[in-house]
């Protein structure tokens, strides 16, 4: 024992020793571990803290309650009906085949929308809602709930769609909504920020135009989760706001009531309010019925509409460009009088044609008018009349006249982006655009509504519905704005116009407009002697209340409803010398070669209010086909003004 | 001398109990309530199957030891090599019967558990190096013979575990074995040796490396290459714990693990887990049980009389510094993911007895402290 005894000091010693270091760096090893400790949970928490939120927080957006279109009137145009849905998360299925292959059972799918359904799967993030059906009957609606407990993973889902009770009648006023898509997303930012899969968004027209205030805002449910993405519970749920109502200035009567005048036809109806510049109708024929749009339009429908001869797609009332024909009339008798260029009592003989620098320019009378004044030429839409009168007024002093008349312009400011512009041509417009001289001839058939010069059917409207307040600017909308002028105050202004001297109007209307942008409307006038207006609306009365007149067997005896009006007959194709001789009846005529019938009208005539134009395409004569639907129309509307008045009294406050 | 060892030997019943250490049975006590606290968390706050086996685990193994430390030390000198033969004959067994989980053939079937021998092995090896440099003069320890046997006692139990494959638990009873090689007093200059040679040959040890295994090292030092793949562990259990803060979520409140973003919370990252809960303080508070009980076990070796006593204590102390330090670090994200339990708090029968068996042991030194082992 002793004999080892001293090696064992040694070895204790030395163990000793060594354990000495060990507790050492153990010491220094749980202090680093204490540090390490301290800095996750003390310094970097709220990191950790932020991330570990993040881990087991998700949230749901659910899609935004669109606004809703409503008419003058408070009718609803533009709602949304509950829809039943059926959602999947693919993600959170455990056998997706087996659930796709029960549900095409359950709901009969055809072999092509399950295809469909499984190639949009592909495209989608695994985590992402894969929209099985939009729009269950109430039938698969109750039988998938029926059997909810063997389709783990399937979602019925209640939710809204956009529904347009009116169908075909609002379609080109309101546009319509479907999926947003990839474009939508990078042109509006609002679209982008409220985006779930299956969010419909406005594709064209108002729907498209208010898109930003009928967007609403999501609703969105917190859940926490699990690791694997399961919904534990339900946190917090945030109901969305539904998008802002917007309030038409259309009267849904007699927006029907287009629709039913212009039924098989092509063509187009616009009233308007002279004085507020309301959009009474604005119809655009043939139509189609927007809600096939709101689950995805099948192809077969799709191609009806697409292929239709007629153009149902396009918005005829302003994006339509047609040669106005005589209906432009009163503005070349108004320019001729304004620019003193003839009197009121300057006479033409009228023989049926005229010769001129070796051409014949006919009248639409093969025998002619025989010698006649203003008043006749306007009333019996005497081409060689305003052959001679355009002569001697010149293409550019029209074109002046034209444009504060609103023609060569949009009517509405960026409300539709399909709106067209037209084209009221002059000496200068030609040079720039064609590098050509202007032409004498070209001057005299514009001067009856033909040639270079294209207008809109809504333009013509604005034209008339300025001629007939007496003269003055307005501005036209299509929506009620809380802030806007009353009546009252509209008249008040525009008779304030008239005090400025007439030396300077020309350029308060320039300032006017400048003005106009800046938020603040002024009704300036538009003439130099008002006495021309008014010559110009006698005559209008004249055309469709004379014996004689274009449109006499359109009239309405009734003061109450008595109108004035202009024809036309805008021709599509110049008549052939032997096509002239042959005289054929519009029915005898090939359709794309018929010519156009317009007709524009204000009333009542003892105290204007309304303004309409009617555009049949390929219609024949405007007095035949076009004026009769007016006559219809224009009994309708002045039906429906005390209704109106009582609306907008009671709406409106005046300023 | 001579009259205080028989004595000793003669020790009574009630002798031997007033001669317990209580602190360390407290420390252990207080981590077992923890650790079935916290199994009790990993189950969702119900007393299901891991927390229900965990508890009669716990109350088993460690009646276990109590009753253990009543054996005299000289059985556990004179079973010494009997207990490291019958371990490697387990991991023998093990390599060619095993049961195989998880890609890992280390659980042996003895009908009433299922043994993890290499566990087993983590205290066998201290038990045969304490006995083995027991009688051994310091003179002689640093002989070719003694070094060449050490190193195959050392290898034989590494290269079976290695070979399971248990990359974690070999690297564990290689760090315990080669410090108690270290505390018996082998020159210092064999270790730097065999060192050197250690990196030298690293680069062909990793090129041997299974592909996870790779990953994980990868994954380490830098776990956001693929946060959803292999570095998905570290940065989940990271956030776990940084997310507890001063105080922690509360009890039962830990989102990481409720919602399951924690891995293997049950076992390695039971830490993770209790630190989401209960935050800085609960951790520290932990750390300083874990501080307590290896200082008391190093106290016991260093008030033994006899060497082996002394070494195993020791060896053994130092042991389960290692394996806190090492799993600690591996979910704070200091290491990289090998598997290594926290002793007694980790869901794990073998770990569990092989630590109360370590504990025993200890707990025999300080009875028999007086006593020297001839």
């Amino acid at each position: 024992m002793f004999d080892g005894g001293d090696s064992n000091v040694r070895k204790f010693n030395t163990v000793n020793r060594r354990v000495f270091i060990l507790k050492i760096a153990k010491g220094i090893i749980f202090t680093g571990i204490v540090a390490r400790l301290f800095s996750l949970q003390i310094t970097e928490n709220k990191k950790y803290l932020t991330l570990s939120d993040k881990n087991r927080l998700r949230e749901w957006r659910l899609p935004p309650v669109r606004g809703e279109f409503e008419d003058y009137f408070g009718n609803v145009v533009a709602g949304n009906t509950k829809v039943y849905q059926l959602h999947v998360v693919p993600e959170q299925v455990e056998d997706f085949k087996y659930l796709m292959v029960r549900l095409k059972n359950i709901l009969s799918l055809t072999d092509k929308q399950f295809s469909k359904i499984v190639k949009k799967k592909k495209q989608q993030k695994p985590w992402e809602t894969l929209i099985i059906s939009e729009s269950l009957t109430w039938d698969q609606f109750s039988k998938v709930n029926f059997y909810l407990h063997e389709l783990s993973g399937a979602k019925p889902v209640l939710s809204v769609a956009r529904s347009y009770p009116y169908k075909a009648n609002y379609t080109h006023v309101l546009g319509y909504v479907a999926q947003a898509s990839e474009s939508d997303l990078l042109e509006n930012e609002e679209i982008k920020n409220k985006h779930v899969p299956g969010l419909r968004v406005g594709k064209t027209g108002l729907e498209k135009t208010f898109e930003n205030s009928l967007i609403g805002t999501n609703s969105v449910k917190r859940y926490e989760v699990n690791a694997f993405g399961k919904r534990i519970n339900q946190v917090d749920f945030k109901e969305g706001e539904k998008g802002q109502k917007v309030k038409l200035t259309i009267d849904t009567e007699i927006q029907k009531l287009c629709n039913e005048l212009l039924a098989e036809k092509s063509g187009s109806i616009s009233v308007m309010d002279i004085f507020t510049g309301e959009i009474i109708a604005m119809h655009s024929s043939p139509s189609f019925d927007p809600n096939l749009f709101m689950y995805g339009i099948s192809y077969k429908d799709w191609d009806l509409i697409r292929k239709n001869p007629l153009k149902p797609l396009i918005n005829k009332t302003i994006s339509g460009l047609y040669s106005p024909g005589s209906t432009i009339k009163p503005i070349v008798a108004l320019s001729a009088l304004e620019n003193d260029v003839i009197s009121t009592k300057f006479k033409v003989n009228c023989t049926g044609k005229m010769e001129m620098y070796g051409q014949t320019y006919h009248c639409w009378k093969k025998k002619g008018h025989g010698i006649v004044d203003l008043r006749d030429a306007i009333k019996q839409s005497c081409d060689t009349y305003f052959y001679e009168m355009s002569r001697r007024l010149g293409v550019d002093r029209l074109n002046i006249t034209a444009k504060r008349f609103g023609l060569g312009n949009t009517v509405f400011k960026n409300l539709y982006t399909e709106e067209k512009k037209g084209l009221v041509p002059s000496t200068k417009w030609k040079k720039n655009a064609l590098g050509k001289g202007w032409v004498l001839g070209e001057t005299l058939i514009t001067g009856i509504g033909q040639g270079y010069i294209q207008t809109t059917p809504l333009q013509l409207c604005l034209m008339t519905a300025q001629l007939a307040n007496g003269g003055f600017k307005i501005f036209p909308r299509i929506t009620v704005d809380k802030n806007q002028e009353s009546l009252e105050k509209i008249k008040y202004k525009m008779k304030e116009s008239l005090k400025i001297t007439n030396e300077n109007s020309s350029s308060l209307i320039r300032s006017a407009e400048e003005i106009f942008y800046k938020g603040e409307k002024e009704y300036n006038k538009l003439f130099r002697n008002q006495e021309n207006i008014k010559f110009v609306l006698e005559a209008m009365s004249a055309s469709t209340n004379e014996v004689r007149g274009t449109s006499y067997r359109s009239r309405i005896d009734d003061p109450k409803y008595r109108f004035a009006g202009k024809t036309g007959t805008a021709q599509v194709k110049k008549i052939t010398k032997l096509q002239r001789e042959l005289d054929l009846d519009t029915a005898q005529i090939p359709y794309e070669e018929r010519d156009h019938a317009w007709y524009v009208a204000f009333g009542p005539y003892k105290d204007p209010r309304y303004s309409l134009c009617v555009l049949v395409e390929h219609g024949g004569s405007g007095s035949a086909t076009a004026a009769p639907l007016a006559k219809k129309l224009m009994k309708k509307i002045i039906d429906r003004h005390e209704e109106r008045e009582k609306i907008r009294k009671n709406n409106l406050v005046d300023i | 001398m001579f009259e205080q060892s028989s004595y000793s030997e003669q020790y009574t019943f009630f002798q031997k109990l007033r001669s317990f250490d209580f602190v360390l049975i407290f420390c252990v006590l207080c981590l077992g309530i923890i650790s079935n606290f916290s199994m009790y968390s990993t189950d969702g706050g119900e007393f299901l199957y891991h927390s229900k086996s965990h508890f009669i685990r716990f109350v088993t193994f460690f009646s276990m030891m109590i009753f253990l430390s009543f054996f005299n030390l000289r059985f556990w000198h004179s079973t010494a090599y009997l207990f490291y033969t019958i371990t490697l004959g387990f991991l023998i067994w093990a390599s060619m019967y095993g049961v195989t989980a998880s890609g890992s053939q280390r659980w042996i079937n003895l009908y009433f558990i299922n043994l993890q021998p290499s566990e087993l092995m983590k205290i066998a090896i201290i038990v045969c190096f304490a006995r083995y440099f027991h009688r051994e003069q310091m003179s002689n320890i640093n002989s070719f013979k003694n070094i060449i046997l050490s190193m195959a006692i050392l290898l034989l139990p590494i290269l079976l575990v290695v070979s399971q494959p248990d990359l974690g638990t070999s690297i564990l009873i290689a760090i315990s074995g080669v410090i108690v090689l270290w505390l018996a007093g082998f020159n210092i200059k064999y270790f730097i040796y065999s060192g050197l040679t250690l990196i030298i040959s690293l680069p062909f040890v990793i090129s041997m490396l299974k592909p996870y295994q790779k990953q994980r090292v990868l994954t380490f030092f830098n776990p956001d290459r693929d946060p959803l793949g292999a570095g998905y562990q570290i940065i989940q259990s990271k956030i776990a714990v940084g997310s507890g803060g001063l105080t922690g979520k509360g009890f039962l409140k830990g989102t990481q693990s409720y919602l399951e973003f924690l891995p293997e919370k049950h076992t390695d990252f039971i830490f993770t887990l209790f630190s989401e809960e209960h935050g800085f303080i609960g951790s520290v508070i932990l750390l300083i049980l874990y501080g307590v009980l290896i200082f008391r076990i190093l106290n016991i070796g260093s008030h033994s009389r006899s060497f082996f006593g002394k070494l195993f204590c020791y060896g053994f102390g130092s042991a389960i510094f290692v394996y806190v330090a090492v799993n600690m670090s591996m979910v704070l994200g200091l290491l990289p993911i090998v598997g290594s339990p926290l002793p007694i708090m980790s869901y794990g029968g073998s770990s569990m007895l092989a630590t109360m068996i370590g504990l025993s042991i200890v707990m025999s030194t300080k009875i028999h402290s007086k006593q020297i082992i001839h």
